[in-house]
């Protein structure tokens, strides 16, 4: 056999962390890189008497996820304890959504980098809370704790199996991280591990229904890793299989330096969870008015944005969507249009200059030098013929090196604004005419090359702002 | 005597300067420094402090500053967390730990200007009923040495009924604030579950812990449960409810008030001696213009047992957090992870918390689930229904708190069944989240009893009014072990 004559299975758990400033149960700050512990309360210490309080804006992120995904978000969801030990786990329990999660049957449609989509339904999302770390290094044999983690909001998103690739589980991960993102549900940092996958993965004879024995590859935080773990264990399974043995259903961690996966120990794959439901917090309720208000309150979907985009600015489909597809881009590119008009111009400028400058040096849009409003004022004077191209270039790196003044004040300062009066410009041309009569005699036996060289002369006595059409139109005229 | 007063009477008296402050927490200290040392009542004491705070009161009392209750000496159940002070919850595994903030209900008695004089001992995280579960030794009742003051607030029963304090908060998850009270010839109730914050009050079953006040009358338990009552953003399973002056219905008439007589109640194992003189109480209702109607709650004979897996299987969860990694007990020198949570916790931890700890984690597994932890839930809903019916036609209802009087020292302890039965009475309000009291109403061979009230939801008052009622027209509640000596 081969692996041709395989079938891969794959079913994905994304745990996202929610962007909330706080966490799920308690004030603490949910802040990345703090020194270890300084972001634990009472209540993340899991102290004697103290009570969790739920994070309200960790439902608000859970049901603008479940809209966007087409879910159905339950009226009435309940926590429970998820009871285990473990040192980075303060309370000996974790609270998690089991039977009623907040939001159940989604479903996603993906493309793919080979070609054609893929839809995936989702089983559910539910809210639980993240757990601390263990330190293993540099503690004198000892482990450290840091719980500034622990309580950390956490969205589990839950796919059907039916993913049957690699190439299809990694597909589906980049849309959850690019959605999560786009939505502000997360802040998507994937270094900080704000997404994170456990992979189940089984393969099964082609052509047979049941699925096969299935293994979890839990923590994998990259989508390079997912797709090299994901791959590692087909090929494991595969083997396995082939050679006559059963696969073991168990936990396995991916190794990302010997790029293998391996078991956790078994012990902690055997453990009974003893679900029940949380008695320090009562359900949560959720009426369908908080529903309709988070709908109106959410970010327009890529796909809404990029069809608007086509209608209402005449963007060709793949402008449209590239600006679509980042929020503050997008944001940045209205906003220029609003100021500024042509959007067009505005498309061109964002998606080719802008973006150029930014990624030359690492600027966020948010950050950018030159504000919308700016830009919008150089594209208006493109438009109406003020400043060329290639004035407008200049004022722009002008503005982005650290030009405190307005795009318009500098631009008056500095004289840039073309000359388009042909009264002032006529004489002008009358003078180089006459004072190149060499070149007027060439021009006028047919050597219209020369053109160029009469628009560079009216170019360099006007410091480049005359407007070029117009110094085109009077030469014609005059070297007739 | 000052420690015979009221809380109306003390606060009147230190208006009228025939007192100060500092005069009334000396004068408690040295009868709980006399007494304490053969009672076993406090764990902790906090005198030094309680002093400073008299005297911070008698100078908000001089400048007219005082808040309401400035100077009353009370004393807080070990379980209640108190910033700076130990609380153990009665076991060896938090017997280093010290507190990092105050309990709502501490923060909010320090407010009205109560001084608390110590912690109370307790059974080890509320587990038990008749506090010979502490790691700190058992308290002895004060009216017999050789009876147990009923648990799990064996401490603060015992210091109120010695009078070492005016009053002790207690908590009650089946009974433990009814039971002692009954125990120690006090009044103690257990208000409606939500009505005060769970906040700093270490946990042991979270659906069912519920705090109270345990005093020497129902007047001076109403004055404290406008205290303690109220809503408190950081428990969400507090009631977001006004919480009513208690002290303005103890005086209402209790013509036409329909009292319910719980035939369930009066079966076997009930102390003839007890159904006496509950009966003797309810003509004295009638006297008084209240109506004595039957009911019945058929599904209380089921309520052991449910209590008996959903309080354990709380608790399972609720104590995994002593595990020796971040505060608390730690084991000598642990080899690995596993022989640090092993021994800490087989060290840290007494006999009948791991028990209950081992029967709720089985009743939680995988496989056994339904048939324990579904099914008790099932017994609370009809618990619950049984006392919904019962109240569309009565306002309260009447019933023993315990089956006989305060049992012996050692009488109990290898028999839990016999002991867990202790709590027959008490354990439906809990499941069912009802208000109940219980407060003293006859004596049998020197050792006093009390009757429990149930009350509907929110329904404090009324139980607090009928109480009060009573202890117009009676002395048990003035009795007191010294006078009796």
């Amino acid at each position: 056999m081969s692996r041709a004559d395989w079938e891969v299975v794959i079913g994905l758990e994304i745990h996202t962390q929610l962007k909330t400033k706080s966490k799920i149960f308690s004030g603490s700050s949910t802040a990345f890189g703090a020194e270890p512990n300084v972001q634990a309360s009472a209540i993340d210490l899991g102290l004697p008497g103290v009570l969790p309080v739920v994070n309200k804006e960790v439902y608000k992120k859970a049901i603008t996820f479940g809209l966007a995904v087409g879910a159905n978000i339950n009226r009435r969801s309940v926590f429970d304890r998820k009871n285990y030990f473990y040192p980075d786990s303060p309370k000996g329990y974790q609270i998690t959504q089991l039977d009623l999660p907040i939001v159940e049957n989604g479903q996603v449609t993906v493309e793919l980098p080979s070609g054609g989509t893929k839809t995936i339904n989702l089983t559910r999302a539910h809210l639980e809370e993240d757990a601390g770390k263990s330190l293993h290094e540099n503690f004198h044999n000892q482990t450290g704790i840091d719980l500034n983690r622990a309580g950390t909001p956490l969205l589990e998103i839950v796919s059907e199996p039916e993913m049957f690739s690699s190439e299809e589980a990694v597909a589906y991960a980049r849309y959850i991280h690019q959605l999560v993102t786009y939505l502000g549900v997360s802040d998507g940092e994937m270094s900080q591990g704000s997404l994170r996958c456990d992979a189940n993965v089984s393969v099964r004879p082609v052509g047979t229904i049941e699925l096969g024995t299935r293994t979890e590859t839990k923590n994998v935080n990259s989508f390079k890793f997912l797709e090299q773990a994901i791959e590692y264990e087909i090929e494991r399974q595969i083997q396995v299989l082939e050679s006559g043995q059963t696969v073991r259903q168990e936990t396995r961690l991916y190794d990302s330096v010997k790029g293998e996966t391996r078991p956790m120990r078994s012990k902690e794959t055997a453990t009974d969870y003893r679900y029940f439901p949380e008695p320090d917090l009562l359900p949560v309720e959720i009426d369908d008015a908080y529903i309709e208000a988070i709908r109106l309150e959410m970010p327009e979907l890529t796909g809404a944005k990029s069809d608007r985009f086509v209608e209402q600015y005449q963007l060709s489909q793949p402008d449209a969507l590239s600006l679509a597809a980042n929020i503050p881009l997008a944001d940045y590119f209205e906003e220029v249009v609003r100021s500024g008009g042509d959007a067009k111009l505005a498309n061109n400028w964002v998606r080719v200059e802008l973006l150029a400058q930014l990624n030359k040096d690492n600027v966020s849009i948010e950050n950018s030098p030159v504000t919308a409003d700016q830009l919008g004022t150089i594209i208006t004077k493109i438009a109406d013929n003020s400043i060329s191209g290639k004035i407008a270039k200049t004022v722009f790196e002008a503005l982005w090196r650290g030009e405190t003044k307005s795009a318009a004040d500098y631009i008056e300062e500095q004289g840039l604004t073309q000359v388009s009066d042909s009264s002032s410009l006529e004489p002008l041309i009358d003078r180089i005419i006459s004072e190149n009569p060499k070149q007027t005699e060439q021009f006028r036996a047919g050597k219209t090359k020369l053109m160029g060289f009469f628009v560079g002369q009216v170019m360099k006595e006007t410091q480049g702002k005359a407007n070029p059409q117009q110094v085109n139109e009077i030469l014609n005229e005059k070297l007739k | 005597m000052i420690h015979e007063q009221s809380i109306r009477e003390i606060l009147t008296s230190l208006d009228n300067k025939q007192y100060s402050c500092r005069e009334l927490v000396d004068h408690f200290i040295a009868r709980a420094s006399d007494a304490d040392p053969n009672l076993n009542a406090f764990i902790t004491d906090t005198y030094a402090s309680a002093r400073n705070e008299a005297d911070h009161m008698d100078k908000l009392r001089s400048n007219g500053t005082a808040p309401p209750l400035a100077g009353i000496p009370i004393a807080h159940k070990d379980i209640f967390c108190t910033r700076g002070v130990k609380t153990t919850a009665g076991s060896l595994m938090l017997d280093n730990f010290v507190a990092p903030y105050d309990a709502t209900v501490v923060e909010k008695l320090s407010a009205a200007g109560t001084i608390s004089i110590g912690k109370t001992n307790m059974d080890e995280f509320a587990m038990g009923s008749s506090n010979e579960n502490s790691h700190y030794g058992p308290v002895k009742n004060p009216w017999s040495e050789k009876a147990v003051p009923g648990g799990s607030s064996g401490g603060s029963a015992a210091a109120v009924s010695a009078r070492l304090c005016v009053a002790a908060t207690g908590t009650d998850t089946g009974g433990s604030i009814r039971q002692p009270a009954s125990m120690c010839g006090i009044t103690g109730i257990k208000p409606t579950y939500g009505r005060i914050s769970r906040w700093g009050m270490i946990a042991y079953a979270s659906s069912l812990d519920q705090a109270g006040p345990m005093t020497k009358s129902a007047e001076d338990a109403a004055i404290l449960l406008n205290v303690m009552a109220g809503y408190d953003e950081k428990d969400s399973t507090s009631a977001n409810q006004t919480v009513p002056d208690y002290t303005q219905s103890l005086n209402q008439p209790l013509k036409g008030l329909k009292l319910g007589f719980c035939k369930e109640y009066f079966g076997d194992g009930l102390d003839p001696k007890i159904e006496t003189a509950i009966q003797t109480a309810l003509r004295q209702f009638e006297a008084q213009g209240a109506e004595i109607v039957e009911v019945s709650l058929p599904s209380s004979k089921h309520a052991i047992p449910a209590y008996y897996v959903i309080a354990p299987a709380e608790a399972s969860a609720n104590l995994s957090r002593y595990d020796g990694v971040r505060y608390g007990y730690r084991c000598e020198d642990p080899v690995d992870l596993e022989d640090l949570y092993k021994r800490s916790r087989s060290e840290g931890l007494g006999d009948e918390v791991k028990q209950r700890i081992m029967v709720g984690s089985f009743a939680l597994s995988a496989g056994y689930y339904d048939a324990y932890y579904k099914k008790a839930q099932q017994i609370r809903r009809l618990i619950k229904n049984d006392f919904a019916q019962a109240f569309e036609q009565v306002d309260l209802i009447i019933g023993p708190t315990t089956p006989s009087t305060a049992f012996s020292l050692g009488e109990k302890t290898s028999d839990p069944i016999s002991m867990y039965l202790q709590d027959i009475y008490t354990i439906t309000s809990n499941l069912a989240g009802l208000p109940a009291g219980s407060f003293p109403v006859g004596m049998e061979a020197g050792l006093p009893f009390g009757l429990q009230i149930i009350g509907n939801y929110f329904d404090e008052g009324r139980i607090l009014n009928l109480a009060h009622q009573f202890q117009l027209e009676s002395d048990w509640h003035r009795l007191t072990p010294e006078a009796t000596t």
